[in-house]
């Protein structure tokens, strides 16, 4: 049985003076014991949604979820007593001092006074902060506060943890640090639900993946799995000059067994291909002949970023990218 | 509590190993009711370390009303003619005004502390949903009633003087303070219901700041145009700012009186309102709490 087990999930928005937003249209999840499961999806894909729903934060309009035998939806308080949350949503007091803000939340779990000092000052040092745990948290780094953050969701040593977005926002040095300190934790047996819009982070932390879109899963499993749905190899481009793009675009189409897919405005092309080693070389031979200069061409197996790219028809990253640029 | 004990680093590799074999933790056995107040204090601790850690809490419930005696008193003092003097006669008007913008800030920290993200925490946290608005409440209480304290030895510093009793003197500031507190709850439920904490500060400006003058708070109102002196007598303010006179003792015999029965009778007014607020405002406000995660 799924230690996790979300069926049919369906919740809507209605914002104002707009259509019906869908924010999960009948998502289904299943989360075995001990293991780790990645959402991996753009912005307002249903990542969020799912892990607020799993939270108790908010409830679906239709569907149901249950963790470890117990129904999310009809019996909230006992769910909160048995998960850590954290991200990008449930933040961390930010007139408290690290130490404050671990103890405050052990007492919100009525563990007494004496319990949750103890407990603070076990995590302060598991998480490496004890020079800072006196600091008011507002003064932290990124890398420090989603420390105290994931620190926040452990106090109890929940047995299910849901890390929503644990690395977004952080430099590529502090994001390799947290995933660290995230893969030691897992390693001791938390089942764990966690959300990314980097298909890295996926394959690096995440022992099975669900592809959301539109609020629904488009597609599960490994990543090895995931990418040998996709099948194949790739040969991939890098031109120095994006200017002749069309005639790159023609040449890939007569050579590829797929569409042939820009990226980095039109200076990187990756196309699928049924004979890699003849194909590179036509292509290539080709390229060079209509007088394009290459910075770099070879063959590839596919990576999540084609997965995504296949299931959805835009890249992962450049989706979150103009979320953000829209918001 | 052994199931402590076993997490913990695990070695020179710096690895870290947080949950181990060991336990989820358990909550000590405790009531409902014990819970439900042990909560209620956390949730006011953090608020009262709020006061402490940010400047411009402590600069506003300080500061401000001990800049508002003095203004009035030498700016508006030399105007104004009263029978008793106009210190004396301003004095609960000051209390008034600042208690009733001081419960404001129950409005603004909710609506902030939404948009922060350390409501969702706490919801994700097995505790009490009303214990987080005791706590906000409980917050504002205390600012108001450091507010009172440097307002009252200010006051006092200008020549400002309880004619009453000290019973009188305790009723008036409880009652002060009391109203003050469950304006905290209507203020708590508004915060909960916009979008944003500057709404809060800007619609409590636009509506507290005619509120409280057009009221007998910093002036005699039997000569206001008769729209205005109505209103003012039938102002809740007003009947706030007659109750602390009256209690204080600072109402020399010849004051006039308006004609409404909430000027006739301040206390009770003051007491009904106090009744009114807490009736629908705690309950709507928990309710509102509740449904946070429902729109």
């Amino acid at each position: 049985m799924p230690f996790i087990e979300a069926s049919d999930l369906v919740k809507t928005y209605t914002p104002k003076g707009a259509p019906v937003v869908r924010a999960l249209d009948g998502l289904s999840l299943q989360v075995p014991q001990g293991t780790v499961t990645a959402l991996l999806g753009p912005n307002r894909a249903g990542k969020t949604t799912t892990v607020k729903v799993l939270t108790t934060l908010t409830s679906p309009d239709s569907g149901s979820a249950i963790i470890d035998g117990v129904d999310v939806l009809a019996e909230p308080e006992r769910v909160r007593r048995m998960i850590g949350a954290s991200g990008q949503y449930a933040a961390v007091d930010e007139n408290l001092t690290g130490f404050e803000n671990l103890e405050m939340v052990g007492r919100l779990y009525h563990l007494g006074a004496k319990r949750a000092k103890e407990r603070a000052r076990e995590l302060i040092e598991l998480f490496d902060l004890v020079e800072a745990q006196n600091r008011v948290v507002k003064g932290f780094s990124g890398g420090m506060r989603r420390r105290i953050d994931l620190a926040g969701a452990l106090v109890i040593n929940p047995p299910v943890l849901f890390l929503d977005e644990p690395t977004t926002g952080l430099d590529p040095r502090s994001r390799l640090a947290l995933w660290d300190v995230i893969e030691s934790l897992v390693s001791g047996g938390t089942t764990v639900l966690l959300t990314t819009q980097y298909l890295e982070e996926a394959d690096r932390l995440a022992d099975s993946i669900s592809v959301i879109d539109g609020g629904r899963v488009i597609a599960e499993g490994t990543a090895d799995e995931l990418k040998a749905s996709v099948g194949g190899q790739r040969v991939a481009l890098t031109l120095v000059e994006a200017d002749e793009t069309e005639v790159v675009r023609g040449i890939l189409q007569r050579y590829g067994s797929g569409e042939p897919v820009p990226s980095n405005e039109g200076k990187t092309w990756v196309v699928p291909v049924d004979d890699g080693p003849t194909a590179l070389s036509r292509i290539v031979g080709e390229v060079t002949a209509a007088g394009i200069a290459l910075h770099d061409a070879g063959m590839r197996r596919p990576t999540l970023d084609d997965v995504f790219l296949q299931l959805t028809g835009h890249a992962a990253e450049d989706a979150a990218e103009d979320e953000k640029g829209a918001a | 509590m052994s199931t402590v004990d076993s997490s913990g680093t695990r070695g020179a590799g710096g690895g870290l190993d947080a949950r181990g074999a060991s336990a989820t933790l358990q909550p000590e056995p405790g009531t409902a009711i014990g819970r439900f107040l042990s909560d209620g204090w956390i949730a006011t601790r953090r608020n009262l370390m709020k006061i402490i850690r940010v400047p411009d809490i402590l600069v506003f419930t300080l500061l401000q009303p001990i800049m508002f005696v003095l203004l009035f008193t030498f700016v508006f003092g030399a105007a104004i003619d009263v029978p008793g003097g106009y210190t004396s006669f301003l004095m609960a008007g000051i209390f008034a005004q600042t208690v009733v913008f001081g419960s404001t800030y129950s409005g603004s920290a909710m609506a902030q502390d939404l948009k922060d993200g350390i409501i969702d925490r706490f919801r994700t946290l097995p505790m009490s949903g009303a214990a987080v608005l005791v706590g906000r409440t409980n917050g504002d209480l205390v600012i108001n009633g450091l507010s009172m304290l440097v307002m009252m030895g200010t006051g006092w510093l200008v020549g400002w003087r309880v004619e009453s009793s000290f019973l009188g003197f305790l009723a008036g500031v409880v009652l002060l303070l009391l109203f003050a507190y469950a304006f905290s709850w209507l203020m708590a439920f508004l915060g909960m219901s916009v979008r944003s904490p500057e709404i809060i500060n800007n619609v409590s400006f636009l509506v507290l700041f005619p509120l409280t003058f057009i009221s007998n708070a910093f002036v005699p109102t039997e000569n206001l145009p008769t729209p205005l002196r109505i209103f003012s007598e039938w102002n809740p303010v007003s009947a706030l700012v007659q109750s602390a006179r009256e209690l204080f003792g600072n109402v020399p015999a010849g004051t006039p009186v308006g004609d409404a029965w909430t000027a006739q009778n301040p206390i009770l007014t003051v007491l009904i309102g106090i009744a009114v607020l807490l009736v629908i405002f705690v309950p709507l406000s928990i309710a509102k709490f509740a449904a946070l995660g429902k729109k």
